[in-house]
């Protein structure tokens, strides 16, 4: 395993950990116009690793419930109950991978265990002709997402100049969600060249998420991240970095806003209701919000690294209440579905890799990998409970007064957070 | 290790990998292409003519899915020899039921990036009369015994990571005044004399009353399957009766035979065919062992038929309705019958 070396003074602009034989690229964390940091190669090596496995994930997802039903002649309605049991485990996971990398200094190897053992559940799904099997294959493919997703964050948080690092994030979101277009599609290729050729999609599949492991291990510098000398990573120091005050607003802002945030499925139901949407189309929604983040992603982690990183958070959330808002208005307007699918994709692109870059800026290096597994299971937790409650409170009251007070909910808690601004001028 | 040799190694990887994914995909398609090669041993099937009109004999019609040419179209066979020649329309279906020279038929287009499914009704010569486009995965269809109703429930899958958040959509099409009711769920559950309402409400495997004013359907809500009537005028359904799926009303309207959950058994095989007196609510278990999850129908008053996963498709069995005897295989290659004549 390949070990860079380990950073000497803490310089704002980082040492790229690039392989011996590339020219290191230049960190500058000032702009002269026309002339940019080129980005960190981990940075694109790591987005293209996410490429490839949500290629091969999304491949199986697309196919999953038609193989289900009409391949092995199940019934999946029990299949609901593995997510809401497991939602629990794959937070615990998630905190336990993110401080793992950072005791061990080894973010690249947890990041590998996870995407092997994604890379090993996709032959299994071959062997698996039980439901109660196959959910426990997901389950497992879930464990290596959970596990690995901490390091992954740490180390392109690590790779990228603290001035670039909306763009970093941008740019790997941006590749992961291309992964993620290009799966399906693939996926019924395969289909309709093979018909029933569901062992073909998990096969293809594997050979794509094995192709994702190697590339993370051939082209990821594994650099250790702590000093030998530094005092080692405990858990009690981790547990400490509830007390950065930075880090706790910006994880009480994402827990705030992710329990006012209802889930896709609520969202995309609600749509098809409001603007009348044939069946037919309804599984193209989901895509819609995708290839809207996919192409978002970018600009607006830009954007972040100018405009400040709580700015543009906020603003995503703010055009996921301009969600709301269209979807109660219910005008029959055409252009309704695409404005929705717009601003939703939208709201992932200004929040998902923002939240991260925001929180790295918090968090010591040392406890990198905890800090933003601590501030993204706060968020899926506080996500979840939402969609518990919006299920609720759709239940007691109807469809179109559950989503008002969900809209007034987010409205208040993007107020609090507005409030909840840090002291220091956000760092530009 | 230098740039050069890791670069040497991921193209070697790739070789390796993309000669294994192509070759899975070769074997997948001469797979998929020995299936329309008639196998022997299989039924014979002979292209030909298949009618749906009341009168003509007393026959059956069904998905064939015996491998050949005709493999999932719609293929007839005289009821008294259900196991011999089959004659194939060349209509293609993965669900159907017809009644009253009428026909539903739930089929896959092929096109597009993914996987879509049209619900047909079909006149008594198999003619296209209407389409709707579906949501999911078809897995039910019915029509009324006087053939101016159909229903079916198609699987919607989720749309989350891993995709396991299934739920059913169950539609009711008025066939004389085109009235679609795209979702069982518009209309108002009566739960235990009090009007209920539950996000999870999923409906699925409608059959209808001789009168065709009325039906029952399987309501699944907190976990648990209930037995519903539902009122076509008053647009409600009411509960009956707990754990009881995919109902399937006698020709005379007195007894339901449905699938019900028992417990002990394997998770992969939770269910048991069971009849249920409507009279005196008496549920009484039938003589078959094996887990059924299917739709039963009626041959006759005394009869059911239904199907079980066998070597080359789906095969149909046949078992008396008090409870007595045992299972008889009536049919390989074969699912969704309707008897007709």
């Amino acid at each position: 395993m390949y070990v860079a070396d380990s950073r000497g003074t803490p310089a704002p602009a980082e040492p790229q950990a690039a392989a011996p034989g590339t020219p290191p690229a230049t960190a500058g964390g000032t702009h002269s116009p026309g002339r940019r940091a080129a980005l960190a190669p981990t940075v694109l090596a790591l987005g293209t690793v996410s490429l490839i496995t949500d290629v091969s994930s999304e491949m199986v997802t697309a196919v999953l419930p038609l193989y289900l039903v009409a391949g092995l002649g199940l019934s999946p309605l029990g299949f609901g109950l593995l997510d809401g049991l497991y939602n629990g485990v794959s937070a615990l996971v998630r905190l336990t991978g993110g401080h793992l990398g950072d005791r061990l200094g080894r973010h690249k190897a947890l990041a590998g265990i996870g995407y092997g053992l994604s890379a090993l559940c996709k032959p299994l799904l071959l062997l698996a002709h039980t439901l109660p099997a196959i959910g426990a294959v997901l389950a497992l493919d879930r464990t290596g997402k959970g596990l690995r997703t901490a390091p992954r964050d740490a180390l392109i948080s690590l790779a990228a100049a603290p001035a670039e690092r909306g763009r970093a994030f941008g740019v790997h979101r941006a590749m992961d969600t291309a992964g993620a277009l290009i799966g399906p599609v693939l996926a019924f290729l395969i289909l309709r060249g093979a018909a029933d050729g569901y062992d073909a999609v998990f096969t293809v599949s594997a050979c794509v998420a094995a192709l994702g492991v190697l590339v993370l291990v051939l082209f990821v510098p594994g650099r250790r991240t702590t000093p030998a000398t530094a005092a080692p990573v405990s858990l009690r120091g981790a547990l400490g970095l509830l007390r950065v005050r930075d880090l706790r607003r910006t994880g009480l802002c994402a827990l705030l806003l992710g329990l006012c945030t209802v889930s896709d499925a609520f969202v995309f139901l609600l749509l098809q209701r409001a603007a009348g949407i044939a069946d037919r189309w309804f599984a193209l929604l989901p895509l819609g919000t995708a290839a809207a983040f996919f192409l978002l992603a970018l600009p607006l982690g830009r954007l972040a690294d100018r405009a400040g990183r709580r700015t543009v958070f906020l603003g995503g959330h703010l055009a996921l209440l301009a969600v709301y808002a269209l979807l109660l208005t219910g005008a029959q307007h055409p252009v309704l579905p695409y404005a929705v699918l717009l601003l939703h994709g939208g709201f992932y692109a200004a929040t998902d890799g923002v939240l991260m870059a925001e929180a790295a800026g918090a968090v010591p290096e040392e406890h990198r990998g905890g800090g933003l597994a601590l501030v993204q299971t706060g968020q899926a937790l506080a996500r979840f409970a939402a969609s518990l409650g919006f299920g609720a409170a759709w239940t007691l009251w109807g469809a179109r007064p559950a989503l008002a007070v969900a809209a007034v909910l987010l409205a208040a808690a993007l107020a609090g957070c507005l409030w909840l601004r840090p002291a220091a001028a956000p760092q530009a | 290790m230098t740039l050069q040799r890791r670069i040497l190694i991921l193209f070697t990887a790739v070789l390796l990998l993309a000669g294994v994914g192509v070759s899975a995909v070769v074997r997948a398609s001469s797979r998929a292409a020995e299936k329309d090669q008639a196998r022997a041993g299989g039924p014979r099937v002979t292209p030909g003519e298949v009618s749906l009109a009341p009168g003509g004999g007393s026959r059956m019609v069904f998905r064939n899915m015996a491998w050949g040419p005709h493999r999932d179209e719609l293929a007839t066979v005289p009821a008294d020899a259900p196991g011999g020649p089959r004659t194939a329309s060349g209509v293609s279906c993965l669900r159907f039921h017809a009644a009253a020279g009428t026909g539903i038929c739930l089929r896959a287009d092929k096109g597009g990036v993914q996987e879509s499914y049209r619900a047909v009704v079909l006149d008594a010569a198999l003619k296209e009369v209407s389409t709707h486009p579906l949501a999911g995965i078809p897995t039910r269809a019915r029509v009324s015994p006087g053939g101016r109703l159909a229903a079916w429930t198609v699987f919607v899958g989720g749309d989350s990571y891993a995709g396991t958040d299934f739920s059913t959509r169950t539609s009711l099409l008025d066939l004389r005044t085109g009235k679609l009711d795209a979702s069982l769920e518009d209309f108002t559950v009566l739960k235990d004399g009090k009007e209920y309402r539950n996000a999870d409400v999923n409906f699925w495997g409608v059959t209808f009353t001789a009168d065709e004013k009325a039906f029952y359907a399987t309501l699944a809500t907190g976990g648990t399957t209930h037995l519903v009537r539902g009122d076509l005028a008053a647009r409600t359904v009411t509960t009956l009766r707990e754990n009881l799926e995919c109902p399937s009303l006698s020709p005379d309207g007195t007894r339901l035979v449905f699938k019900k959950r028992v417990p002990g058994l394997p998770a992969e095989a939770p269910w048991r065919l069971y009849a249920l007196d409507l009279a005196s609510m008496r549920e009484t278990p039938l003589a078959e062992e094996r887990s059924v999850d299917d739709q039963v129908v009626w041959r006759d008053d005394r009869t059911l038929v239904y199907s079980l996963p066998g070597d080359f498709g789906a095969d149909l069995y046949t078992l008396p309705a008090d409870g007595s005897g045992a299972p008889v295989r009536l049919a390989d290659s074969a699912l969704a019958p309707a008897f007709l004549g």
